[in-house]
């Protein structure tokens, strides 16, 4: 998680105003701010929602609102990497189940919850669109297809 | 079909860029629209093309052009959907990736033909490489003239956005698709009105499916008698079908529309894993109802599987062979449902959740007979009766589970266990 400073906020500023300009209402611009807030803070802080109600206009209340609508947003400090694992019905005949258990054992890892180091957190997925190669996650922007616990393992092990 | 359209030249890494793109003939159509077609043309073209929208409803694309550009108001909307969420469902992603400028021209055209200015690209929050593609392809014809406010100097003007949805399955449907590129929760709105006259802030929006547009350019050039010698009598062209499950070679595959299930399986993807018995197949993503072995030759469009009971969804080939337990698919396939249902009425929020906790317990061998009959009953009662297809789709595809794998249900609850382990 990234500090909030004031420093901070206005570069958030700045881009929620960036965003404004390519729709035809301010509200359009909350989905990207999220995502924006997302990068800047690793989280959609109260601060940041603060900010985009202050430019938008939108109330902070419907802002919450709209943002926990969404499955993928995270409004709440997670750990340094998020392991967004699917378990849907083609993953699941091809092992996914299997690779949550394996996460747990190894890393201590349940879903929705993060490692006691802070460094992964696991959040299970709907279907990504990697069916014709299942299982798959998504881990912070990257795909990772075919998995075993094995390339698990080693992927793992890349992000520290 | 030996000559691929959409996923054509998608195995050079080249072709993602503007300059590979335009090495295979790229934009020619676009040039050929602008320059030599009036918009009326290109939706004449369009409607006898017969090409109908591949997002999973089959409407034909023509029609809804026809009604919006008729629509006096203004500005125009054009919407790309781009949030392939239904489980099983990967087909538009080589698109995204391997043919974004096919996926833009497409556009480009298309808000040629409406008279649109501003287009959005409303792409699944689970596809961020894709969005780097495409945000780079858009900067790219931006560059080159194709996209801006003077396209290919003839005063017309169109700019086009990504925007990235984040992870809710029901902003597939096209009306809620919209209240979340507003900024809201993404709620499905009654319909009449349409979005065609009033979609995006009120005003006239053509929502299309990607796999849609990527077929434009190659009606306009190749025109629209070209177009409808491929595929079957009232569903013409080419299907993209995204395979998964049990088969040895999954993938996304260009083939005709009509083809059967049966080619698709052991033609194309090189049969079952391990030699296994084909137990049933899902052909339209998790909301269409599964089809037996013994029909599998069904033609897989939009007018011959309802006749089998079934949908063309999107295209959506799941492949289960007899390892793999029906309760379980359906109770994962309830709880993705349960978690999707966006909660704005009861017969769906309710009862996808109460579905999900009987097929729970019939699964781990906690139930009776009762459950069973529970089961049908609170199924049969949400089937109709929700404000869009998320619920009925749900009840629908258990129900039809319920019907062929029957045993298969009364054998997790006779003997506690499941039959296939
Ligand atoms: S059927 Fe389900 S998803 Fe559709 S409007 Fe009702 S609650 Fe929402
Ligand atoms: S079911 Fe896991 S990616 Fe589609």
């Amino acid at each position: 998680m990234t500090q909030v400073t004031a420093e901070r906020l206005k570069i958030l500023r700045g881009k929620i105003y960036e965003l404004m300009e390519l729709y035809p209402s301010y509200q359009a611009a909350l989905l990207p701010s999220f995502f924006a807030a997302e990068e800047i803070f690793g989280f959609i802080s109260p601060e940041a929602i603060g900010e985009i109600s202050n430019v938008t206009g939108v109330p902070a209340a419907e802002i919450r609102g709209v943002a926990s609508f969404y499955a993928m947003y995270k409004t709440k400090p997670m750990g340094r990497h998020i392991i967004q694992l699917c378990t849907n019905v083609s993953c699941m005949i091809e092992g996914a189940y299997s690779l949550v258990e394996y996460l747990k054992e190894k890393y201590g890892l349940t879903p929705g919850g993060t490692t006691p180091d802070g460094r992964f957190s696991l959040v299970i997925m709907e279907c990504i669109g990697a069916c014709g190669t299942a299982p798959a996650m998504i881990l912070d922007t990257d795909s990772y297809e075919n998995l075993t616990k094995d390339r698990l393992d080693t992927l793992l092990e890349s992000y520290k | 079909m030996d000559e691929r359209i959409i996923l054509r030249n998608t195995e050079d890494p080249h072709n993602a860029s503007i300059a590979g793109y335009m090495a295979y003939g790229g934009y020619k159509a676009l040039e050929q629209a602008v320059g030599e077609m009036t918009p009326r043309d290109i939706i004449d073209e369009i409607k006898s093309s017969g090409l109908r929208g591949r997002g999973g409803a089959g409407f034909p694309t023509g029609m809804k052009w026809q009604f919006a550009s008729l629509d006096p108001k203004f500005p125009k909307y054009l919407v790309c959907n781009a949030d392939e969420g239904e489980p099983g469902t990967f087909k538009d992603r080589p698109i995204l990736e391997h043919n974004p400028h096919l996926l833009i021209e497409g556009m480009i055209i298309s808000a040629y033909a409406l008279q649109s200015t501003r287009g959005y690209i409303y792409l699944r929050g689970e596809y961020p490489h894709a969005k780097r593609i495409l945000e780079r392809a858009i900067e790219e014809a931006l560059a080159s003239g194709y996209l801006g406010n003077d396209i290919l100097s003839k005063h017309f003007r169109f700019n086009l956005t990504v925007h990235s949805g984040a992870g809710a399955y029901i902003c597939g449907e096209e009306t809620a698709l919209l209240d979340s590129l507003e900024g809201r929760r993404g709620l499905p709105r009654l319909k009449p009105p349409f979005p065609v006259n009033s979609g995006l802030w009120g005003k006239p929006t053509i929502v299309n499916n990607v796999e849609t547009f990527a077929n434009i350019p190659y009606i306009v050039s190749q025109g629209a008698k070209a177009y409808a010698s491929i595929g079957v009598k009232d569903c013409p062209g080419p299907k993209l079908f995204s395979v998964s499950g049990r088969v040895n070679k999954p993938g996304v595959y260009e083939l005709p529309m009509g083809i059967s299930l049966r080619e698709i399986i052991y033609t194309h993807c090189g049969g079952i894993k391990g030699g296994g018995a084909l137990k049933g197949v899902i052909p339209g993503g998790i909301s269409t109802p599964i089809i037996a072995p013994e029909n599998i030759d069904c033609p897989m469009d939009f007018v011959h599987l309802p006749k089998y009971g079934s949908m063309l969804g999107s295209g959506a080939v799941m492949v289960f062979d007899d390892t793999v337990c029906i309760v379980r698919v359906y109770e994962r396939a309830m709880k993705f449902f349960e978690h999707e249902s966006c909660g704005k009425c009861t017969p769906c929020r309710e009862g996808t959740a109460w579905m999900r906790a009987i097929l729970g317990r019939i699964e781990r061998g906690d139930a009776s007979e009762r459950d069973l009959e529970t089961l049908q009953d609170v199924a049969e009662n949400v089937t109709g009766k929700t404000f869009c297809p998320l619920g009925d789709g749900a009840a629908g595809v258990l129900l039809a589970a319920m019907k062929t794998y029957r045993e298969e249900f009364e054998y997790h609850i006779k003997n506690k266990r499941c039959k296939v382990q």
